[in-house]
Formats: structure tokens, C-alpha cells, sequence
């Protein structure tokens, strides 16, 4: 009997479509949130994360609408977030259908979020986003979008959160995050090892090689990407059989 | 027959409501004591904190009106914190008296493993059991919790280990009850409520 690392695919969503950053390019389609989500949930997936990243206050707008049309195709867990500022709003998101709400900026402005949350919620509804970037050694949380230094250093930051009533950890590496050089197995390890918690590693999957260092290396519980999926070059099932055969607890079954 | 699910102000209701009418079932919101007590099968969903939901079933009146369905027989399906609900009480909230269907209590889970316990696990069969049956027994089911009951109390039928073995899945004459999210487990816990459908028939 094991606890099984999980693999979950993550749909950035701009104005209710699935987006990918490409550099120089800006955002490309990459399809529907809720036809995408259906495949995922068909293929394995152990979880799904949607984010909104609407940079427009009429993008964000359709955010629910979007939760509430993927949620109806899921059989698994669905975790949604991005720019969830107060108690209503997260509230709204799991209304919506959302089992968890992700939260990062408005956390760190007032951690008290994340005690109301939990309290109203559950620890297992209250996910803390948490944006790093190496600096000296060590590693910084970054709010906005990985855009502006906070001064928290990652594993005070985290291990504060997880006091406050945060059930989970979702890490990204910005360092590393669209760069396809792997996760950062480094700070991975370090904020697992710190928090109580179950730690989501985010931020540079490429290869199947690059989850399992997450999982061994990095000690993650589980592991999040988005574009390997979507591309569907190489499918959850496949990259779950190559964890197994090293030795990593996956869910196989449906 | 018409599943009465108890709608006690939060949590998980929309996604087990969907998981049962996707497998034929026809559902109501239960939120008043009159419906429990003209529903012939009634499902406890919950998540969230024990006390929120104690306090939410005293406030709509729902908590005689389960003690009554449970003495009168009906089918009780309990999901997650609606099956911690159903033992006498829960170290997260202390005084605070939960369903008492079972005389154990609820405990945390330990500190030496990561909790919340989140993510799919196995269960380990301990007794035949009628939510488990055509279910391989390597099968994954999803978890999401911090606290739980002993897997040593009586009814328990399949136990889950984390730090711990705690009860994954008890069943006592109509009661039944289960620690993880069938709605949220895949095509093994559609067939999870399917066999709780089955065993209203």
C-alpha cells in the first residue's frame, strides 16, 4: 500500500483559452479548457490545475465560467487559482467546482487569507502558490506573476503558510520555469524537507527523466506541467510506466 | 429511487450530486428534516472542518433527523468528513459531539508523515465489503484529510495506511462509509457509488 506521486497537468487559461508563453511571441492557443481537461481526466491524470492568467480585468471574467465547464468533465481532483485576492473570491472558485483554490499575491499581503480559508474550507482546499527564484544561495518568494521580489526567503515563507492553514505547497521554479532544463530538484528538496505538507514541484519538465529526478532527488509528492501534455507527444500513461519501472509509486489504474 | 444528499451550506456537493446522476441515479438537495425523513437513501458528503459541518447540520436541524434515518434503517452513505461525522466525536473540534453511529473517536493523523494526507492510495481489505465489490484490490482511491478513525473500529471493512492504519471504508447493516472521494476517484469511484446504488436495489 503507497501513497502514489501524482501527475497533474496544468492549463494556463487567458479569457476561457488554454495558452502557452512562447518567448518573443507572446501567447499562443493551445485549445479548449474543458475539452482539454477531458482528455486528462481520460488519459490519467491524477489531478488537474487550472490557472487563469488573463491579464485583462474582462479576461479574468470568464474565469468561472471556465472552472464550471471543466469541472463537469472531471472525475479526479480539480485545483484552480491565479489572482484570487479575498475570502469571496476563493469561496467562488470552489462553487465553481474547484476541489482546491490556489493562492499566492493577496497570501503574502495578508496571511490571514490563508487562516480564513482553511478555517471556512479545510487545510486540503487551501493550496499556497509559491513563486521562487534562486538569490545567494538560497531562494526568494516572488508574487505578481514571479514578477516582484517580496524579501521572504521560500522556506520561512512556506513553512509560515503551512502554520496559517495551507495544505499544500505548489513550487515554481522561475529560474527554470519554460526553460526544459528540469526541475529545480535543489529547492524542491529543501522546501519538502521543511513543511509538513504535500509539496507540488512546477517549473522545467521536459523529459521523463526530469520527473523522475523530481521525485527522487527532489522528494516532491507530486509533479506539475503544462506544455508536454498539451502538446501530446508523449502521453501521462507512458511517462507513468517509466516511473514505475524505477521504482516511483504511480497510479496506473483508472 | 430518489438519493437524498444532506446539504449542510459547503462543500464537495455539486461533484457527488454530478458523480451519482452520471450513473443514472436521480438526486435531491436534502436541507430541511423533513426530507431526510421521507428519504429512502441518504448520502453525507462533506469536507472542510468537523465542527463546520456539525454546526451546519444542527443549524438546517439535520442532525436528529440523521439519527433518526439511522435508527429507522435507511441507507446512509457517508463520504469523507461525512463519514468522521458519523463517530461519537473528532480531536478537531473537542466537545463538539459528532453522529455518535459509531462510539469511537476521530484522531489526527501523525505528525511523521506529510498531512494533509492528499493524493491516491490503496486500501487494504480487513472484511468483505459490499462498496468494494468488483474493485481490484491494487485499485487507487483519492484521499484528502488530516484526521480519521481507527482503523480498529468495528465496522471497518478496508483500512488505509499513512503513519497509521485508519478506517478507509466502514459498513455496518445500511450505514456505509468511505475516507476518500469517490467522486473524485476516477472510474474506481464511480463503481464505488454504483455498488452503493446496487445495494439499495
Amino acid at each position: 500500500m503507497t501513497l502514489a506521486r501524482r501527475i497533474i497537468p496544468c492549463l494556463d487559461v487567458d479569457a476561457g483559452r488554454v495558452v502557452k508563453g512562447i518567448e518573443f511571441e507572446g501567447l499562443r492557443d493551445m485549445g479548449d479548457p474543458a475539452e482539454l481537461a477531458a482528455r486528462y481526466n481520460r488519459e490519467g491524470a491524477d489531478e488537474l490545475v487550472v490557472l487563469d492568467i488573463s491579464a485583462s480585468r474582462q479576461g479574468r471574467a470568464t474565469f468561472l465560467d471556465t472552472i464550471r465547464r471543466v469541472a463537469e468533465q472531471m472525475s479526479i481532483p480539480l485545483t484552480a487559482g491565479g489572482g484570487i485576492r479575498t475570502m469571496e473570491e476563493g469561496r467562488a472558485v470552489l462553487l465553481a467546482g474547484a476541489d482546491k483554490v490556489t493562492v499566492n499575491t493577496a497570501a503574502v499581503e495578508r496571511p490571514a487569507l490563508l487562516s480564513e480559508l482553511a478555517q471556512q474550507f479545510g487545510s486540503q482546499a487551501v493550496v499556497l502558490s509559491l513563486d521562487v527564484k534562486r538569490k545567494n544561495g538560497s531562494w526568494e518568494a516572488f508574487v505578481r506573476g514571479g514578477k516582484d521580489a517580496t524579501g521572504l526567503d521560500a522556506a520561512e515563507w512556506a513553512a509560515e503558510a503551512v502554520l496559517r492553514g495551507a495544505g499544500e505547497i505548489l513550487l515554481t521554479s522561475i529560474d527554470r520555469d519554460g526553460t526544459c532544463l528540469g526541475f529545480d530538484c535543489e529547492v524542491t528538496a529543501k522546501i519538502a524537507a521543511t513543511v509538513p505538507v504535500p509539496v507540488i514541484a512546477s517549473g522545467g519538465a521536459s523529459t521523463f527523466d526530469d520527473f523522475l529526478a523530481v521525485f527522487t532527488k527532489g522528494r516532491a509528492d507530486a509533479a506539475l506541467a503544462a506544455s508536454i501534455f498539451h502538446t501530446a507527444t508523449r502521453s501521462i500513461v507512458e511517462l507513468k510506466k517509466f516511473l514505475a519501472k524505477h521504482g516511483v509509486p504511480v497510479r496506473l489504474s483508472k | 429511487m430518489k438519493l437524498a444528499i444532506v446539504d449542510y451550506g459547503a462543500g464537495n456537493l455539486p461533484s457527488v450530486e454530478r458523480a451519482f446522476v452520471a450513473l443514472g441515479a436521480e438526486t435531491e438537495r436534502a436541507v430541511s428534516p423533513e426530507q431526510l425523513a421521507s428519504a429512502q437513501a441518504i448520502v453525507l458528503p462533506g469536507v472542510g472542518h468537523f465542527s463546520a459541518f456539525v454546526n451546519g447540520l444542527r443549524q438546517r436541524n439535520l442532525t436528529d433527523a440523521l439519527r433518526a434515518a439511522f435508527e429507522a434503517g435507511v441507507p446512509i452513505l457517508g463520504i469523507c468528513l461525512g463519514l468522521q461525522a458519523m463517530f461519537a466525536s473528532s480531536e478537531e473540534a473537542p466537545g463538539e459531539p459528532g453522529l455518535g453511529f459509531f462510539q469511537e473517536k476521530v484522531t489526527a493523523l501523525p505528525t511523521n508523515v506529510k498531512s494533509p494526507h492528499i493524493g491516491w492510495n490503496q486500501v487494504r481489505r480487513v472484511k468483505e465489503s459490499k462498496l468494494l465489490r468488483n474493485i481490484p484490490e491494487d485499485a487507487f482511491f483519492y484521499f484528502a484529510h488530516s484526521y480519521a478513525a481507527p482503523a480498529s473500529a468495528q465496522a471497518t471493512v478496508a483500512a488505509c495506511d499513512h503513519g497509521v492504519s485508519f478506517a478507509a471504508v466502514i459498513e455496518q447493516g445500511r450505514l456505509a462509509a468511505v475516507q476518500f472521494h469517490p467522486e473524485k476517484s476516477g472510474e474506481t469511484g464511480a463503481r464505488v457509488l454504483r455498488n452503493f446504488l446496487e445495494s439499495l436495489a
